[in-house]
């Protein structure tokens, strides 16, 4: 293969050898220092701060070094399960002038554009996910969560349901779902999912009681299959007055085609940063939104915006609001970011989306069916946004596991796939291709990891030394983990040598 | 729609289903109940989509209804404005990190991952503290995660705040702390404006489990106690919590010199724009304890080699986190704010260990210098503790007028606090005759 990834062998910061330089230095207004005198009792004073002291020149080549040995969208085909990593338009950045320098205490009268923009996008949200209402206060999907699970408890408080403490979570949920609930101290309960790898109706009627608060799922789930008892689900959840929530981290499969209102859900949550295609900056920052259907509106985190006569205010606080979830309003920034998105597509460009995701995932499987070693739950049925395949027989047949696989996409130019999620599948793959990948690119995804099983049968070993075209070889993630060389900072790294810490006990 | 730059494969529709085998996109869907199939149009208020241009001219049109400000206004209450290097920025949008998700997959990811470990690194050296994750969302859910680590270890239910801590934290707090049922008690102020040590004992008791002090506190002043607190909290095995302006520390004294357990804060200061108050950077660093970092929320990166034995950086610990605990994890955290942290790393990079200590110096004699300026107009601060970037002014009258007469002259004061009182921020944003133009202005509407 012909790619190859940067190899710099870059320094830390801190182990750069200049001294007594500085790459940022700020006006100094000598006429206030002869006015002004630095009081500080000498007990609250700072002896020393141990930082680097470089030329504006070297921090830049340091980062762009940096950046050089990373992999983003812009890179190359990132298929990572429920990560939803799309194309984000460049488009986007110019809406980063409506909020930079806006301080979000300022008068409402001196931000009516933003908060026109948050209006809508309250709205255009609720109409997409056929909800209400939504509050856009979370700075992420999984703040979403604890959102939705705190709107779920304080719903049965007020009914002077106390003993409500039960969160029904799907057993291919994600991780988060079960995280939330028990934040929040209710009782995970697991439903199983059936040979189908969809939720088995007949054990959610047996678990479905007095005390179920909620049930947290996603529909497509995590195997990219769409719940298709979902109205039965949501009548057997209603019929004890608990509340389905919708873990809208897999809506894009469906964007356009059903929304999760119409399927009888009570209260959604949405990652901004992968339905509406936010750059996602390494990890974060995300964006989110929280929408409610009904009575649960009244439990939205404030403030919300609303209008009246004609002016935009942050001033709507709902009658149950959970409260802040956020120190301000969540992550502006961003929510503006698929504000272009979604006028770069309009009513009719978002009715797309759903469906030319799905194609491109079916598309992709069509490309990998029946080969050697894979395998794929109920393949009769069509995927959403997303498919999970077992790379089990493979690691059986050959000790190359879906890990190896991985890395051996890695080397070809493609980052990997989720894998070993959901828990429930075994040497799990889950790969998610969206509608921006064109379908070459499809194509040469799936002739790469057709590739990479051939080898695999003829020459294992080959697929277990790699990657060799990235910026270094496989990682140890003993030395990483172990409490005795575990090093989380340079300081940490500085004061073991130094023998000043020890083990992490 | 025959064509959209976003969407490539819309020609390509045939072709693709052909090798599906099916024969339209419909029967991709059939899983999905006829009822409750959408019919309708979405109702978005455009029906087509805009082109690039047509984008540009709306955000435009609504860029013009924000009330331009002749300077960066005069605020704080948790954020600041503070200038945003051009290198900062520029680092940030290389897309290469800008459009790289969760570094899941290391090898391809080093440069990222190396960025991130530089983030914890400056800042376990700014707070001399020993293990600092990768971010969360912003300071007050870093201190709702840092209260409910310590709720998780000790398993109490007390934490003491100061009164005078940010109330927008403490709104945070409430909320995600409502279902461990963790109660706030407040430790009031003596007129200095810092915590009130003289009844410290008299409060403690067996069953608190955090105590939190705020450095400097929402006032914008200094606790000066926080030794003897922390002695205190040491001897009844309270765990213990600061908060800290990252800048301040150029000045004063940090966490790590305490022996502070957790220490939070926010990172907007290091190099972020405000961005109407979202993306921040929630800082969260402890001590070197095992016990503390197990229960650490959020990702940390961590140094380790390669196969060839060459350094290399990877996620560790991560047995912690949801992926593998699920309902046992630490916290539900996965996206958080890595950009961000990337930028504060750019941004202490550049300041390094002369820059930080001037800037602090600057902000704390611009501050000082308002505040001298102010009290020529014969108006006081409500507490005479020293202070950094912020302090609280008792205007002795109804302070809207002050406010809504500086706005005419598209100024923006201080944060209202009481009726007759406001919150002034000043920062090395603000230049002398901004200063000098915003205390003119006010003398103004106190003539008459």
């Amino acid at each position: 293969m012909s790619w190859h990834q940067a190899v710099w062998n870059e320094p830390l910061i801190f182990e750069y050898k200049g001294r007594g330089r500085i790459g940022f230095k700020i006006q100094e207004e000598e006429e206030l220092k002869k006015e002004i005198n630095i009081n500080i009792p000498e007990k609250l004073r700072r002896k020393e701060i141990d930082l680097p002291e470089l030329s504006e020149l070297e921090v830049i080549r340091h980062f762009i070094r940096l950046s050089q040995m990373s992999f983003g969208v812009d890179n190359g085909m990132v298929p990572l399960g429920s990560c939803t990593m799309k194309y984000n338009p460049k488009i986007e950045e110019e809406a980063e002038l409506l909020t930079q320098n806006l301080h979000p205490l300022q008068d409402d009268s001196t931000v009516q554009g933003i908060l026109e923009v948050l209006y809508y996008m309250q709205k255009w949200l609720a109409e997409i996910t056929g909800m209400d209402l939504c509050s856009l206060q979370v700075p992420a999907g999984a703040a979403g969560e604890l959102a939705g699970v705190l709107m779920i408890k304080k719903y049965h408080e007020t009914k002077g349901r106390w003993n409500r403490d039960e969160m029904l979570v799907a057993d291919t949920a994600h991780g988060t779902n079960p995280a939330s609930a028990s934040m929040e101290n209710f009782k995970v309960i697991y439903i199983k999912s059936n040979s189908e790898g969809l939720v088995d109706i007949d054990i959610l009627k047996e678990i479905v009681s007095e005390r179920t608060a909620g049930f947290m799922l996603t529909n497509p789930n995590t195997l990219g299959l769409f719940e298709e008892n979902i109205l039965d689900i949501a009548k057997y959840i209603h019929s004890v007055d608990a509340k389905l929530y919708y873990d809208g981290a897999n809506l894009n499969g469906i964007l356009g085609v059903v929304r999760p209102g119409d399927m009888g859900f009570d209260i959604v949550h949405l990652n901004l940063h992968k339905t509406f295609a936010v750059p996602h900056g390494g990890g974060g920052p995300g964006a989110g939104a929280i929408c409610a259907k009904g009575e649960m509106v009244d439990f939205l985190p404030y403030p919300l915006v609303e209008k009246k006569n004609g002016i935009y205010s942050l001033s709507y606080i709902p009658k149950y609001s959970i409260g802040k979830i956020a120190t301000f309003y969540g992550n502006v920034g961003n929510v503006v970011r698929a504000y272009t998105y979604i006028l770069g597509l309009g009513a009719e460009g978002i009715s797309m989306i759903g469906k030319m995701s799905t194609l491109a995932t079916n598309y992709l499987i069509s490309q990998l069916k029946n080969i050697r070693g894979l395998d794929l739950i109920a393949p009769h049925r069509p995927r959403k946004h997303e498919v999970v395949f077992s790379a089990k027989t493979l690691a059986k047949e050959t000790g190359v596991t879906a890990n190896d696989i991985a890395k051996a996409l890695l080397d070809r130019g493609f980052y990997a796939p989720t894998i070993y999620f959901p828990p429930n599948v075994e040497e799990a793959l889950m790969i998610e291709p969206t509608e921006t990948e064109p379908k070459e690119v499809l194509d040469s995804f799936a002739n790469a990891i057709k590739e990479i099983i051939n080898v695999a049968y003829s020459n294992p070993k080959e697929i277990l030394d790699t990657p060799n075209n990235t910026s270094v070889k496989r990682l140890d993630q003993v030395i990483a983990n172990h409490p005795s060389s575990v090093t989380p900072t340079y300081r940490v790294k500085r004061l073991r040598e130094e023998g000043k810490i020890s083990s992490l006990k | 729609m025959d064509m959209h730059p976003w969407l490539p494969n819309i020609k390509y529709i045939e072709e693709m289903l052909k090798s599906i085998r099916v024969n339209s996109i419909d029967d991709l869907f059939i899983d999905v109940p006829e009822e409750v199939k959408l019919k309708k149009e979405l109702d978005l208020d455009y029906k087509k989509p805009l082109s690039e241009y047509e984008i540009i001219l709306k955000l435009q049109e609504l860029q013009s209804k924000n009330k331009k400000l002749k300077m960066p206004p005069f605020l704080g209450g948790g954020i600041c404005p503070h200038y945003v290097p051009e290198v900062v920025k520029f680092i940030i949008k290389r897309s290469e990190f800008y459009t790289s998700y969760t570094p899941y997959q290391p090898e391809i990811s080093q440069g990222i991952l190396q960025a991130l470990f530089e983030y914890q690194s400056l800042i376990a050296e700014l707070f001399e503290m020993e293990v600092v994750n990768a971010s969360l969302y912003d300071w007050g859910s870093a201190l709702a995660e840092a209260i409910m680590m310590s709720n998780r270890i000790n398993k109490k239910k007390i934490v003491l705040i100061p009164k005078l801590m940010n109330p927008y934290h403490k709104e945070v707090v409430n909320t995600w702390t409502y279902g461990k049922g963790i109660k706030l008690v407040e430790l009031p102020p003596n007129e200095r404006g810092t915590i009130d040590i003289s009844k410290l004992e008299s409060i403690i008791n067996d069953d608190i489990s955090a105590i939190y002090i705020q450095q400097p506190n929402f006032y914008g002043i200094f606790e000066d106690e926080i030794e003897y607190i922390v002695d205190i909290a040491k001897k009844k095995k309270i765990i213990t919590i600061m908060g800290v302006s990252p800048l301040a520390l150029g000045l004063i004294k940090p966490p790590g010199e305490y022996e502070i357990d957790i220490a939070v804060g926010d990172g907007q200061e290091l190099g972020l724009s405000l961005n109407f108050g979202g993306p921040l950077l929630g800082i969260l660093a402890t001590r070197w304890d095992g016990q503390l970092v197990r229960q650490m929320p959020g990702r940390i990166v961590g140094l380790t080699k390669d196969s060839e034995g060459k350094r290399g950086f990877t996620l560790i610990l991560q047995t912690r986190e949801q992926f593998a605990r699920r309902e046992k994890a630490t916290s539900n955290i996965t996206t958080n704010e890595a950009l961000m942290a990337i930028a504060a790393a750019v941004y202490l990079s550049l300041l390094g260990r002369n820059g930080i200590k001037e800037l602090a110096e600057e902000i704390y004699i611009r501050s000082h210098y308002a505040k001298k300026r102010l009290e020529e107009l014969g108006v006081n601060t409500i507490y005479n503790g020293d202070f950094f970037e912020e302090f609280a002014i008792d205007f002795k009258t109804d302070y809207d007028i002050i406010h809504s007469r500086l706005l005419e002259k598209n100024i923006h004061g201080g944060l209202k606090l009481g009726k007759t009182q406001a919150l002034f921020c000043v920062t090395e944003i603000h230049t002398k005759s901004m200063i000098d133009e915003l205390i003119e202005s006010i003398r103004e509407v106190f003539s008459g």
